[in-house]
């Protein structure tokens, strides 16, 4: 079990948070750039000293400013896999991962055994005198992994497993990783910006935002009912955030929408971009919210536009491209949007 | 690169320029005892001075070695108080001229100095020794060293001594097997500029050390006696001064541009 109270000014970061980590779970740390991840996983590490805050891990104490404890990163029972994976480049791939075993006093032969099993272990056997450069992307990825992992540590750090590759490798790599990943059965977590590789990898995400935390849960949870713009972007929702009475959603920002959901008080709401309705006129009928906006930017990507909508109340709809035609849109054209109830999904904030 | 056709104002002060550092090496080529070279060469005193040259340039550099790489480690990563001026005072030696560092030298470890009479009194003697004239070409070639090695340190990359501590090196061995390997080049390129200043040193070494043929009488000191007495011995010995020199450079043109 991690327990990780964490609080560092660093420049302009104003990093606080706590996360506490079950034995054997895989956690994701999505964030935006400039969200502080690298430095929560610095902290974690012990080469960014905390301001505040405390983290243990099982019964070892790691941080307690309060008592002044600080354990050097070198006495601390981790792996930490790093953003460009940082494979000491006048050392070949062998000696890297017995690099770990050799600080921690193993003698040259138990070292390069150990080192030995684990790069087999990562099908790795042909590189082991390659030297880093020598490496493809997903080769040296993996010898950073194994080198993390030769030190039998308790506690897996990854930062950006994979930006560092080709976008026409980085598939087969996650997949890899998720199975490698799948078979250390201490605490992982992975640091990333990129949602896809944050689902694909983990149990449970916890999202950074500005140095907090501003969600956390299943990859589902998280999708299903985002917290704050940066998750909606990812998913792809509309997002508001208003008060609630029966129904009647007042939004910040003065508009107002009806919604299906019996939930009171302070609510997010979430409309699906295909859920919004675009009309030349003002629509008849039953739609419940109904208003008045101008397209301002038309976004076509493949057989889907989409629209955002200025206005009273901004709002992204998609639509296709026959609709952007038989509607006559155009940036900064008028334009009617009417969503039913029954499409927001509003829940408790 | 495309090239450019130079103004003509720019290319006729550049070729002044290249003809003020060709001219005096053609004077020397051309008056240089081509027939009895290895004659003039092979006299007791130029080998004597030859060898005693290698060994007092390359045991400088050796002591720079040792205490200038650690000066530049604390220089690039310890910030304390003062260490501008600190650093400024330990590069002192390289715009001074070498006379006044041997008068300072002189001054400090001489018989009659601020530390030499101590040092003479545990039987310690540094002027007109061997030893003085390596501490001497010390003084003057290790800022070379201290400056390169910790332009090396500054643009390293040090993310590589996190990875190493995160797999349980300590800072000792942070040092020995991730820092060192890794700004090798800075210190080998640290360690040339030092040996052929070294090499070339005269000015501190004739004030502190003297010019004692066998004991401190370097290649430099040898070719300014032997001027007044057999010209064509200096010559040839500043023939090998002058090959040596641009052999060095031309092998390190990468690496002095880098540096600095």
């Amino acid at each position: 079990m991690l327990r990780a109270q964490i609080a560092v000014r660093l420049g302009t970061l104003d990093l606080d948070v706590a996360i506490d980590v079950a034995a054997g779970e895989i956690v994701a740390v999505l964030g935006p750039n400039g969200a502080g991840k690298t430095t929560f996983l610095r902290a974690l590490s012990g080469l960014v000293p905390l301001d505040a805050g405390r983290v243990t891990l099982d019964e070892v104490v790691f941080d307690d400013v309060s008592t002044g404890i600080h354990l050097a990163p070198e006495r601390r029972p981790i792996g930490v896999v790093f953003q460009d994976y940082l494979l000491f480049p006048h050392l070949s791939a062998l000696e890297n991962v017995a690099f770990g075993l050799r600080a921690r006093g193993a003698s040259t032969k138990n070292a390069r055994a150990a080192a030995e099993s684990w790069l087999d272990r990562l099908d790795l056997g042909p590189y082991k005198e390659a030297r880093p450069r020598a490496l493809s992307g997903g080769q040296a990825q993996r010898v950073a992994l194994a080198r993390a992992l030769a030190t039998e540590p308790r506690l897996l750090l990854l930062d950006e497993p994979l930006a560092a590759l080709d976008a026409s490798a980085r598939g087969a790599v996650r997949r890899d990783l998720r199975r490698h990943l799948a078979s250390f059965d201490g605490i992982r977590i992975v640091i990333t910006h990129d949602p896809l590789e944050a689902v694909a990898l983990a149990d449970r995400l916890v999202i950074l935002e500005s140095g907090r935390v501003v969600q956390t849960g299943s990859p589902a949870e998280v999708t299903r009912r985002p917290r704050s713009r940066y998750v909606a972007d990812l998913v792809g929702v509309n997002l508001f955030r208003g008060i609630a009475t029966a129904g009647h959603v007042a939004l910040r920002g003065g508009a107002a929408i009806q919604s299906a959901d019996g939930v009171d008080g302070e609510v997010f709401a979430t409309v699906h971009p295909r859920a919004v309705a675009l009309h030349r006129a003002r629509p008849e009928g039953s739609p419940r919210n109904v208003w008045r906006g101008h397209a301002s930017a038309l976004d076509f990507q493949g057989d889907r536009v989409r629209v955002g909508i200025e206005g009273e109340m901004p709002i992204v709809a998609e639509v296709t491209p026959a609709a952007v035609r038989e509607l006559d849109l155009a940036e900064g054209g008028e334009v009617w949007v009417s969503v039913k109830a029954t499409e927001i999904s509003v829940y408790p904030a | 690169m495309s090239s450019e056709r130079p103004p003509a104002l720019l290319a006729a002060l550049a070729i002044v320029g290249v003809a003020f550092f060709i001219l005096p090496l053609a004077g020397l080529l051309a008056r240089a005892p081509w027939q009895s070279a290895l004659g003039e060469l092979t006299t007791p005193e130029a080998l004597t001075a030859l060898r005693l040259s290698f060994v007092i340039s390359l045991a400088a550099t050796a002591l720079a070695l040792l205490l200038g790489v650690p000066l530049a480690w604390i220089y690039a990563r310890v910030p304390f108080r003062g260490r501008d001026l600190i650093r400024a005072l330990t590069t002192l030696p390289m715009i001074l001229p070498p006379v006044v560092g041997g008068v300072a030298l002189l001054f400090a470890f001489g018989r009659r100095g601020l530390f030499g009479q101590a040092l003479d009194a545990i039987g310690i003697r540094l002027p007109f020794t061997t030893f003085g004239a390596i501490l001497a070409a010390t003084f003057v070639a290790m800022p070379l060293l201290v400056l390169t090695v910790e332009a090396g340190l500054r643009s390293m990359d040090r993310r590589y001594e996190d990875a190493a501590r995160t797999l349980g090196a300590g800072r000792w061995i942070v040092f020995r097997r991730v820092t060192l390997p890794l700004i090798a080049p800075s210190v080998f390129a640290g360690a040339v500029l030092c040996w052929a200043r070294a090499l070339g040193e005269f000015g501190a070494t004739i004030t502190f050390a003297g010019n004692l043929p066998g004991t401190t009488q370097t290649l430099p000191l040898a070719v300014y006696i032997a001027l007044e007495t057999r010209p064509e011995v200096a010559i040839m010995l500043s023939v090998v001064l002058l090959a040596v020199s641009l052999a060095i450079l031309v092998a390190m043109r990468d690496r002095y541009l880098r540096a600095f």
